[in-house]
């Protein structure tokens, strides 16, 4: 594991609407690893990741990425965000978008290519993305993200609407890309795909429940299930407070 | 600033426009097909239909650019496209002025379009050079091109967005001498035309249409057009914002 964090957050409070979305997070992010930020719908993990990437206002907190304050310029080819809505244009083909983005970036025309393989649709490539399933465009916003080769890749969702042979091969490409030094922070409403990260960073409505590998949130809690130790967790802090 | 990505905008921004090949049968079909509704309009009053048309040749990539770019930056709003370029190295010029080559060049075409049936088949007499008419039209078009990203900024759904359409292109073709010379309109209306920049742009066409050239008031009206295509730029780069709530 590397001495430098690739994300260091400390007392982040954001409020969106006059209402506290997320309360005085404090967590730090090994670099090289996969990070697996889960809990339910609403919970607040879109407005994390939001900070992180440093396009969310944030009130209060700070939020360091790579070793810079979250949204620095510098940061903007070093960090790969992909939203959960895929954020692609719907009239232009896979390859337009993946062209398009790659001289936004700066980055050789050679990546389009590489890029369209990773997230295995060769066949589509020159379909419009507005006749692609929801998984298939949302595959076309990863490898978008993709074509900087980021140091940090910040993933909302990434595997929802996946048939399980597709996800297996995501989280293997998620696993190849921490091999060769990337950073990843995904997050998920699913509690299976917990096994597939490093760490885990548990929400519930704003808070923090836990920051662990799988296996100490399993040892902590007695439960080999990690949804079932997710929920010991609830009841544990229910019965605290 | 980088050349490199401007220029990709604006080609992403006219492969975008291709896949839509009735937009542009409309772009370019209508204006003419206006003209040619005029023409009939006027059947015993040519003289209005000369004082009116050859200005409106200039006037029409306004509104079309108006509504075009008001429509395409609410739709990088909505889709999250405008957020994913805001978190990558693309300054915010950039993607302005890669809007602003693309829907220049889909100007000159719509003017030349307009140009060669309005002055061709229609019959319309132009007394200065159509080439100061389309050029001036595509003036027009960046200045309505600018206001659209500006106010693209106040829409939420493409319902207000074309309603921006009524609420702020018409008042300014109504008052900016197209219909009703100005110094005929009460006092009121004419302080209110001096500051509407549609004025400026019909009166520079009028000019060139009626007096062959820009005339005395002929750099007062470019650097009007020119200066609040800029100044509306510069409004709209401030709506695109970095960070949200």
């Amino acid at each position: 594991m590397a001495a430098e964090p690739a994300i260091v957050v400390d007392g982040l409070r954001v409020r969106r609407g006059g209402r506290p979305v997320l309360h005085d997070l404090r967590f730090s992010v090994a670099a090289g690893s996969v990070t697996g930020l889960l809990g339910p719908s609403g919970c607040g993990k879109t407005t994390l990741m939001r900070a992180i990437v440093g396009v969310q206002i944030v009130e209060a907190g700070r939020v360091e990425v790579l070793g810079a304050p979250a949204g620095a310029p510098p940061l903007r080819s070093r960090v790969g965000y992909v939203t959960q809505a895929p954020s692609v244009y719907g009239d232009l083909s896979v390859r337009e978008n993946l062209r398009y983005f790659a001289r936004v970036l700066g980055v050789p025309q050679e990546r389009v290519g590489e890029a369209i393989e990773t997230v295995v649709l060769g066949e589509q490539a020159d379909q419009v993305v507005a006749s692609l399933s929801g998984g298939q465009s949302a595959r076309v916003s990863l490898a978008t993200a993709l074509l900087g080769r980021p140091e940090l890749l910040v993933l909302d969702e990434p595997t929802v609407g996946l048939d399980p042979v597709l996800r297996r091969d995501l989280w293997g490409t998620f696993r190849r890309l921490a091999d060769a030094g990337t950073t990843l922070l995904v997050s998920s409403h699913v509690m299976d795909e917990a096994e597939h990260c490093d760490e885990l960073l548990l929400m519930r409505e704003g808070e923090l429940l836990a920051a662990e590998a799988p296996d100490a949130l399993r040892a902590r809690t007695g439960e080999q299930r990690l949804d079932e130790a997710f929920l010991a967790l609830i009841e544990q802090r229910e019965v605290a407070q | 600033m980088n050349a490199r990505v401007t220029w990709a905008t604006a080609l992403r921004v006219l492969t975008q426009l291709r896949r839509d090949p009735r937009t542009i049968a409309l772009l370019l079909a209508v204006p003419p097909f206006l003209l040619s509704l005029l023409k009939g309009a006027f059947y015993s009053d040519p003289k209005s239909f000369q004082h009116v048309g050859g200005p409106l040749v200039g006037l029409f990539p306004f509104s079309t650019m108006f509504v075009v770019t008001s429509i395409t930056m609410l739709r990088e709003r909505t889709t999250g496209t405008l957020e994913r370029l805001m978190s990558l190295p693309l300054a915010k010029l950039d993607l302005l002025f890669g809007y602003g080559i693309a829907f220049a060049a889909v100007a000159v075409v719509q003017a030349c379009v307009t140009s060669a049936v309005a002055f061709g088949l229609l019959g319309l007499d132009v007394v200065g050079s159509t080439a100061a008419v389309v050029a001036l039209a595509v003036g027009n078009a960046l200045l309505g091109m600018s206001l659209g990203l500006f106010v693209s900024a106040f829409a939420r759904t493409e319902f207000q967005a074309v309603q921006f359409m009524p609420a702020i292109v018409f008042p300014q073709l109504l008052l900016c001498g197209l219909f009703v010379a100005r110094d005929q309109m009460i006092g009121v209306l004419q302080i209110v035309s001096d500051t509407m920049p549609l004025t400026y742009a019909f009166e520079a066409l009028d000019s060139v249409t009626t007096e062959g050239s820009l005339g005395s008031r002929g750099a007062l009206d470019v650097s009007v057009i020119a200066g609040a295509t800029l100044l509306l730029l510069a409004l709209g780069a401030l709506t695109l914002r970095r960070r949200t709530a």
